[in-house]
């Protein structure tokens, strides 16, 4: 347990000591903030009575897609950049368990999740004094954003622990997590019963549910099924180097 | 404290380490000699349970690389040749973290830290960046890294390599003192380093170990022939001609001119027979002059050369 805060805090710091968290953190903020803005005059222009349906939807919607922009570039230095440096060599030989390791950096890359969803909670902490609405579906969104987030996140880790190339960690992530979001699009052309496997492992058609205010029991379990393994999966791909080449 | 047995590494198709055994004691200071791609890292990385033996017992204070590896490294320092560090952590940061991991008592670790850190030589720098360091420093942190936790067993990778000659004493000086407390597995390809700080050395060549002993065994062992070095005035060709008639003389050889008509020579002679009194009265009796005469020993370097190459 405390190694595992030991290497949190270290990863966290990296964040902090090199301009990437500034840098993500504030082009997230800059492109939902002018998101905001603009879901907002359209809202007031044409939009009905239902806030969450005529504007936090919306831009739910619209953080979703900075969310897939921002996190496989926080993800992609995870274990990639200690393996080009060869400190990968360094924290293997310490005594600290791989899991306490994984668990470690999946937290600091939590951390700023949070840090970033809580900065972009301004907006509708703006809008309430002004024009009161029902808080608990926005709460909804926020955790669905969370929730993706996480998901997000696990994908990335996996990804980066197989390579030791920034750039092909981050560009394999981005594939993937599209990938994850387009594979129900072609409903028309997979057979009935494909296109229903492809809705339900759809990333993104799940959070629309919570991006209307409604927190479905199978949505959260998808979302802990698809974190949980692929970060089942990056610790076997942590691990396997103690056992690669065992007779 | 380190038990190799039988230890064999592949790396796909290419066997690495070959039947390699061997032992290290407390408190002995070993070095592991050989030319580069000779397994001495392969090595390093299985003991510090980097990766796995493909097969093979190794066992590291007591435990097994494989089925204990917490263990092992709870009881290691390691100090890796490319000296990987985080550049964005402050010295002090950096130290702090790793005495953390390895779980240096919280409220000594403060006091630790500026010991390691005032051995190595790294208090004027403990607020900076590792990134902005100089490879000198560097190299301190990487062994400051290794000593943190007082480990029992400390593998070191090459590590004085790319310092410079001030540095290099000073590291050698900080090994040397930890003779006796610690068990202390170097790695090298400097020979007289090794004959320096070591008391045992074992050559691996092509993931084999080819020789082992201590400096000065590996010397009588391996060297067949005796060597004198000589100064002699007179005419060339006639005092080899004089020289070689020397009943256990197997070769004289001109190696250079000293000083006009004065050549330097190296005698060389069997082992058992010691042929210096009657070089310098063959030298008398021509009315030559005997300048300088000393017997030359064979250097770690001509060991190693002649090990490796499979000539002994």
């Amino acid at each position: 347990m405390a190694n595992l805060y030991s290497i949190f805090r270290k990863e966290l710091r990296s964040y902090f000591t090199s301009p990437i968290a500034y840098v993500i953190i504030s082009i997230f903020l800059v492109l939902s903030g002018y998101f905001f803005y603009t879901n907002l005059i359209y809202f007031v222009l044409w939009g009905g009575a239902d806030v969450t349906a005529g504007l936090w939807q919306f831009l739910f919607h619209d953080m979703r897609l900075f969310l897939l922009l921002m996190v496989p570039l926080i993800t992609m230095r995870l274990f990639a950049e200690e393996k080009k440096l060869g400190t990968i060599e360094l924290i293997a030989t310490y005594p600290i368990r791989d899991i306490e390791i994984l668990f470690g950096k999946f937290l600091a890359c939590l951390a700023m999740l949070v840090l970033m969803l809580a900065l972009a909670f301004l907006y509708p902490a703006l809008l309430y004094p002004i024009h009161s609405f029902n808080i608990a579906p926005v709460l909804a969104g926020y955790l669905g954003l969370f929730l993706l987030g996480c998901a997000f996140i696990s994908c990335g880790m996996l990804v980066s622990s197989l390579t030791e190339n920034q750039i092909v960690s981050a560009m394999v992530t981005f594939g993937l997590l599209l990938l994850f979001w387009f594979v129900s699009w072609n409903e028309a052309a997979a057979s009935p019963m494909v296109s229903q496997i492809l809705l339900r492992v759809s990333l993104f058609d799940r959070f629309y549910h919570f991006a209307r205010g409604v927190i479905d029991t199978k949505d959260l379990v998808f979302y802990f099924l698809f974190t949980g393994f692929f970060l089942f999966l990056t610790l076997r791909s942590l691990e396997s180097r103690r056992w690669r080449g065992l007779r | 404290m380190i038990e190799v047995e039988g230890l064999i590494k592949y790396f796909g198709s290419v066997r690495a380490i070959d039947d390699v055994s061997f032992k290290v004691e407390r408190g002995e200071v070993v070095a592991f000699l050989g030319p580069n791609a000779a397994g001495k890292t392969t090595t390093m990385r299985i003991l510090t349970c980097f990766f796995p033996p493909t097969s093979g017992n190794v066992r590291v204070a007591g435990f097994d690389v494989i089925k204990d590896s917490l263990e092992v490294r709870r009881r290691i320092g390691y100090f890796l040749e490319r000296v990987p560090l985080y550049p964005d952590m402050s010295v002090f940061r950096f130290l702090n973290f790793v005495s953390e991991v390895k779980g240096v008592d919280k409220r000594e670790r403060t006091r630790h830290i500026a010991k390691v850190m005032d051995d190595c030589g790294l208090a004027e720098v403990s607020g900076k960046l590792i990134g902005n360091l100089s490879k000198g420093y560097r190299q301190r942190c990487g062994i400051a890294q290794a000593l943190i936790h007082d480990p029992e067993v400390l593998i070191l990778d090459e590590p004085t390599i790319g310092l410079d000659p001030e540095q290099v004493i000073e590291i050698r000086e900080l090994v040397k003192n930890l003779a006796g407390r610690r068990t202390v597995l170097l790695s090298t390809h400097i020979l007289s380093e090794a004959s320096m700080i070591c008391q045992r050395v074992i050559i691996i060549n092509e993931g084999r170990i080819v020789a082992s002993g201590s400096p000065d065994e590996l010397t009588t062992e391996l060297q067949r022939s005796s060597r004198i070095s000589a100064q002699i005035k007179g005419p060339r060709d006639r005092v080899i001609e004089r020289l070689e008639k020397i009943r256990g003389v197997i070769s004289v050889e001109a190696r250079g001119l000293v000083s006009p008509n004065v050549f330097q020579y190296l005698i060389e002679s069997r082992k058992d027979l010691d042929v210096r009194a009657k070089v310098s009265s063959t030298v008398h009796k021509n009315d030559w002059g005997l300048l300088e005469m000393r017997q030359v020993g064979m250097t770690l370097e001509e060991i190693f050369v002649k090990v490796v190459s499979g000539e002994r």
